[in-house]
């Protein structure tokens, strides 16, 4: 029974930095713009918080640096992208390499050493009762901030102008530039968004989920955000199973040897990389489902015609 | 009292263009004004300039009186001017409400609209659903949802372009009954179009556009058909040389039974459609855009294939299953609708582009391309075919699109083909070019060559067609001699009403176009 | 047109490079010259710039033919560790360790198993519709940890004191330095042949020519009658045989041996590489010599100034940045300047 607490809650906690940063590509993409930096921003966001925490600074604003050090990165991506019209991947790319640069470089004084995490939240009551305690109320705050993260962009995306104005900036930029909609701000907006999520998403890696600071930390968990949303159809809900799908594959390699699986940790090591490629493609084949959610404008450049 | 709009020596150049060129008109409250010109003679300039999506670089705009200093869609619509485009603003994704929803300056509350919606649309006799979704909805539908858009702010001046284009001619007489009880309420209505017919049954005043500059102002009602079309093109009008055919014996071109699944719902089903084309003829495919003619022709070019194989056959072979380059062995030569990004790579150059389609033509030896043959090869067409460019060096989008279209036109010619199939020849090309394409296709046929011609301007089609096919829903129809038949039979098929099994398939003929 | 771009975003990089290395303290001048003067001041110096531009040549070559035709291969890293390790495989297993067939043995192996990775993303875009940047990338992910699973397992060298790595490849396996002196071997001749055929099929050939139709505009190459599914089969092994090919030579040059890191990242860089070069042979050249500079002045500095080594990366975010962003300013410009196009395209618009 503990085991299954266990495989549970490290699920939830596994899955928790990829739905930040696959809610805030959603978001990125749905407005026609396709960020493959996402893993450089994160990087950013983790060293930045980490700083924050050795240097002092209180949990939250930690968080919150994180946040400002993803969005900050998303600007140069913004700015090439959108105002320069790049190729979107190559922009994309560019980003991931800077990031992990640059992070890199920033976290050299770092040192090895753990910090402490950020502390699991215990509701009176709640968190004491059997089983459903430890399982579902003794999570950190931004587990609980993630799925609020899920209600909230659902709610955007469908149930707000604002969100259907994104939804139809990224299906035809001509036709809401034609209407009246600052289609480049907005877009620029919703970068912005997806950088501060992939910055909190690097800020739970290394300020609770290590909680450390290595070099490259993310392994490729921007990447398997970006798939995520292919995955996802472009719809909020799948995202979040998705995460915890992906959440449970980690941990199936964390757990590995408590279950006693005899098979080589670089095996299980591999098993989300693997199951990436493996959704991925019984999802590509659908290519009606795909073209169903899917932002018709996607990583095409616009400039609005004066 | 004030005119509703007035414009006063209005001017926009573009870089080398100069689209409007000291333009002024005034237009009446309720008063349905027609600004009539050809295809480039700043109609859409202008249009803009008056919406304000462009900005003059020199003139003023009055409104009731008052001056419009910086102006922009915003400041339009606060004083109650709309515009209906061409092409519609619309999202396919979305459903009609919440399209409407984006451009309302009302609270965003959807069950509310679309209430006001329903009853708007049935006060003015054009009924809509407003939760379905536009990519489900037909031409005609769409254009009632543009309109109604606009209806919804109570529009002081509403602006039309080309709104007859893609409708049946039964559904312009519905359109015309609408603006005509909206004028009578006091609207004021600008009616952007080409076609003088329609303007002369609609308009009250017409300003004629030529080379950006205003040619003349008449009251269409009480002037000929000919003095306006003299406004509108200049002193002397394109003659087609249309000798009558001599249809060759056996078809060229046969297609029997062909049924085909679409590939997603934004696409149409065809329908069990047969029919033959012969050498020497120009048969012509007449219909409202999106009932299949991209799927016909993405067919018979080899875009696309069948499974069946004798399903289309060319020259007596079974070429259903083939693929575009060995239908192109068998003598088929294809001028696709979209000029740029399809039938040419926008930014390649035009030798580079001849290699495209006529690389059997001794461009390519060895597997490698022979760079001055194809530059022969190009330079060739563009001396033949009159294309004005920088010779084979030019990059393909910096043409013109009726340059582009003559040069691709040409190009497919050289490939010598016993079948020539040509969707939408003469889109956005300027007139004189329009009729050239045309004696073009007519000579070709007339060398005895089959050809096929997919076009929505019923006009063309009449003007070049041996024999006329149309297609409604993804059926066609039985062939009509164009010489027995007429617009008002075609315009019938064109809503699958009178096709003798389509009309009975599915219960009633009315979902392409409700009217 | 084409080359003042790359020009600008160098001059900008170093610009920007020494405005950060004045904002840490150092002296600019003295370390924009151990950055990218003193690794060439000597013959070693020359032998180690040649010896890490050659791979990122080969491999943007091989790239760049895909990305000319828009299939998006980013894992070359991947199919450079599968190279590496199928050819190491070779060498250490073939049984006859003092065969002349060793070196081309490894040269198929190499190349074949950079080109099986880059097939299993091939087939998946060609018949899958799935998506080759995600899949690439995950699959060099999974090439990492195989090369891992390997010299931690299996292939370790049961008398390296427990290193992860394998025993030393036989002499018959290596590829001779042209000086003992020196590391820099016959590998070069190899790049300098793929940036000819590179040159041939991208600019002479009819196949290249399909390729970048297919890339340009696809309606255009179905139009036409070009199979996309080939450009996708022809982009990826193309830039799987160069990353293969290249993780052998180094497998086989200057490792002499697998352990976990075989590559300082060639093969995302050689992702930059393409795109600076303008994916033209030529400018790829220029690209990869540039950019395995920045390689050895990140080493330089690091040993002298002691500086990190992730200065090399900040260096290729912000050349392929200015590179990215130059392209507006001279491309726009131009296009801005250029009449009768735009007003049609307006008129054709509306």
């Amino acid at each position: 029974m503990d085991l299954f607490i266990a495989i549970f809650t490290g699920t939830i906690i596994a899955a928790t930095p990829l739905i930040f940063a696959a809610l805030g590509e959603l978001v990125v993409e749905k407005s026609g713009v396709l960020n493959l930096g996402i893993e450089g921003m994160m990087l950013m966001g983790a060293a930045l918080a980490f700083w924050a925490v050795t240097a002092g600074y209180s949990m939250p604003v930690a968080i919150l640096a994180g946040a400002l050090a993803g969005a900050a990165t998303s600007l140069l991506f913004g700015v090439l992208a959108l105002t320069f019209l790049t190729n979107q991947y190559a922009a994309g790319l560019a980003l991931a390499i800077f990031g992990s640069g640059v992070s890199a470089f920033l976290g050299r004084g770092f040192g090895s050493e753990p910090i402490e995490a950020l502390h699991r939240v215990n509701i009176p009551v709640l968190s004491d009762l059997p089983l459903i305690g430890p399982m579902l109320f003794r999570f950190d705050a931004m587990v609980y901030l993630a799925l609020v993260m899920f209600v909230a962009i659902s709610w955007f995306l469908y149930r707000t102008k604002a969100g259907l104005v994104l939804r139809t900036i990224g299906e035809s930029p001509q036709t809401s530039h034609a209407i009246g909609y600052p289609v480049i701000r907005i877009r620029y907006a919703a970068v912005l968004f997806g950088g501060a999520m992939a910055g909190l998403a690097g800020a739970y890696l290394s300020v609770a989920y290590t909680p450390l600071w290595v070099e490259n930390m993310t392994a490729g968990k921007g990447w398997i955000a970006l798939a995520l949303v292919v995955f996802a159809t472009w719809r909020p809900l799948r995202i979040l199973l998705g995460a915890w799908l992906f959440g449970g594959m980690t941990i199936l390699q964390l757990q590995g040897q408590a279950l006693g699986l005899e098979v080589p940790s670089e095996l299980l090591s591999a098993l989300p990389y693997l199951a990436t490629i493996i959704v991925l493609v019984l999802i590509s084949r659908d290519r009606q489902m795909l073209a169903l959610h899917f932002p018709a404008s996607l990583a095409k450049p616009f400039r609005p015609a004066s | 009292m004030h005119p509703r709009l007035e414009l006063r020596s209005i001017c926009k150049r573009y870089p080398g263009v100069v689209a409007n060129d000291d333009v002024s008109l005034s237009i009446q409250p309720g008063e349905i004004h027609a600004v009539l010109g050809e295809n480039g003679a700043g109609k859409s300039t202008l249009m803009k300039i008056i919406y304000g999506a462009a900005q003059a670089d020199s003139g003023e705009i009055y409104c009731d009186g008052n001056p419009i200093a910086a102006h922009n869609p915003a400041v339009s619509r606060a004083l109650g001017i709309e515009m209906v485009y061409q092409h519609f603003a619309l999202f396919e994704s979305v459903s009609v409400v919440e399209n409407i929803a984006l451009s309302a300056s009302s609270a965003f509350h959807l069950p509310t609209l679309a209430e006001k919606i329903r009853n708007l649309s049935m006060r003015y006799g054009m009924p809509i659903d407003p939760h379905r979704q536009v990519h489900d909805l037909s031409v005609g539908e769409r254009q009632r949802v543009e309109i109604v858009r606009c209806l919804l702010q109570a529009p002081k001046l509403l602006i039309l372009d080309e709104p007859t284009s893609v409708l049946t001619p039964q559904a312009v007489v519905k359109l015309f009954e609408t603006l005509r009880q909206l004028a009578a309420e006091g609207c004021s209505i600008v009616y952007i179009s080409h076609k003088l017919d329609e303007v002369q049954e609609l308009c009250d005043t017409a300003t004629v556009l030529r080379n950006g500059k205003v040619t003349g102002t008449a009251r269409p009602k009480e002037t000929t058909s000919l003095e306006l079309a003299r406004m509108m093109v200049g002193s002397k009008l394109p003659e087609m040389h249309v000798s009558p055919p001599v249809p060759s014996e056996k078809p060229v071109l046969e297609v029997n039974g062909l049924s085909v699944k679409a590939r997603d719902h934004f696409g149409v089903d065809l329908k069990n459609v047969s029919f033959n084309v012969h050498g020497g003829e120009i048969v012509g495919l007449a219909g409202v855009s999106g009932n299949g003619q991209a799927e016909l022709v993405a067919l018979l070019s080899g875009e696309r294939t069948h499974d069946r194989g004798d399903a289309i056959r060319i020259c007596g072979i079974d070429a259903a299953r083939l693929r575009p380059n060995e239908r192109r062995k068998l003598g088929i030569a294809f001028v696709p609708e979209e000029r740029l990004g399809r039938g040419a790579v926008p930014s390649h150059t035009l030798w580079e582009n001849a290699v495209l389609t006529a690389h059997r033509f001794g461009t390519v030896r060895n597997g490698l391309v022979d760079r001055r043959k194809a530059k022969a090869f190009a330079t060739g067409i563009i001396d033949r075919f009159k294309v004005k460019a920088n010779g084979a060096q030019s990059i393909a989008q910096s043409l013109s699109g009726g340059n582009l279209q003559k040069f691709i036109v040409g190009r497919e010619i050289a490939l010598k083909p016993k079948l020539f199939l040509v969707s939408q020849p003469t889109w956005g090309v300027d007139v004189g070019a329009s009729a050239f394409i045309r004696q073009t296709i007519i000579d070709l046929s007339r060398a005895g060559a089959a050809v096929l011609v997919v076009s929505e301007e019923l006009d063309e089609l009449f003007e070049i067609c041996d024999r006329l096919l149309v297609i409604c829903q993804g059926k066609v129809s039985a062939p009509l001699i164009r010489t027995t038949t007429d617009r008002e039979e075609i315009g019938l098929l064109m809503t699958g009403r009178g096709m003798s099994e389509g009309a009975s398939a599915n219960g009633s003929g009315d979902i392409v176009l409700q009217d | 047109m084409r080359v003042a771009a790359p020009i600008l975003a160098t001059i900008l990089t170093v610009v920007v490079g020494s405005i950060f290395f004045a904002s840490l303290g150092h002296d600019p001048l003295a370390t924009l010259y151990a950055f990218f003067v003193e690794p060439l001041s000597s013959m070693n110096g020359l032998s180690e710039w040649l010896l890490k531009a050659s791979p990122l040549i080969l491999i943007a070559c091989g790239l760049a033919v895909g990305f000319r035709a828009n299939v998006w291969n980013i894992g070359a890293e991947g199919q450079f560790t599968m190279g590496a390790i199928a050819a190491s495989g070779v060498g250490l297993f073939w049984p006859n360790p003092e065969s002349v067939l060793l070196l081309p043995l490894m040269f198929v192996a190499g190349m074949g198993a950079g080109m099986a990775w880059a097939a299993i993303p091939a087939f998946l875009r060609a018949r899958m519709n799935t998506n080759e940047i995600l899949v690439t990338l995950m699959m060099t992910y999974i090439a990492t940890l195989f090369l891992s699973y390997l010299v931690h397992g299996p292939w370790r060298d049961p008398a390296g004191f427990n290193y992860p790595q394998t025993a030393l490849l036989p002499a018959a396996a290596l590829l001779q330095s042209f000086d003992p002196a020196y590391r820099l071997n016959s590998s070069i001749f190899i790049t300098v042949a793929a940036v000819i055929l590179m040159w041939l099929f991208t600019d002479r050939s009819f196949l290249g020519y399909k390729m970048s139709v297919s890339g340009a505009a696809p309606l255009a190459a179905r139009y036409a009658g070009f199979r996309e599914s080939a450009a996708v089969w022809i982009g990826l092994l193309a830039g799987g045989a160069a990353a293969g090919i290249a993780g052998m030579a180094e497998a086989a040059g200057p490792l002499g041996q697998l352990s976990p890191q075989i590559s300082p990242g060639y093969g995302f860089a050689a992702i930059i590489v393409a795109f600076i070069g303008r994916l033209n042979a030529f400018g790829i050249v220029l690209g990869g010599l540039l950019m395995s500079l920045l390689f050895l002045g990140g080493e330089g500095v690091q040993m002298t100034l002691g500086l990190p080594s992730a200065m090399t990366r900040i260096f290729q975010g912000f050349l392929l940045f200015f590179l990215l962003a130059a392209d507006f300013f001279i491309f726009y410009r131009v296009r801005l300047v250029r009449p009768i196009r735009d007003a049609h395209a307006l008129e054709t618009a509306r």
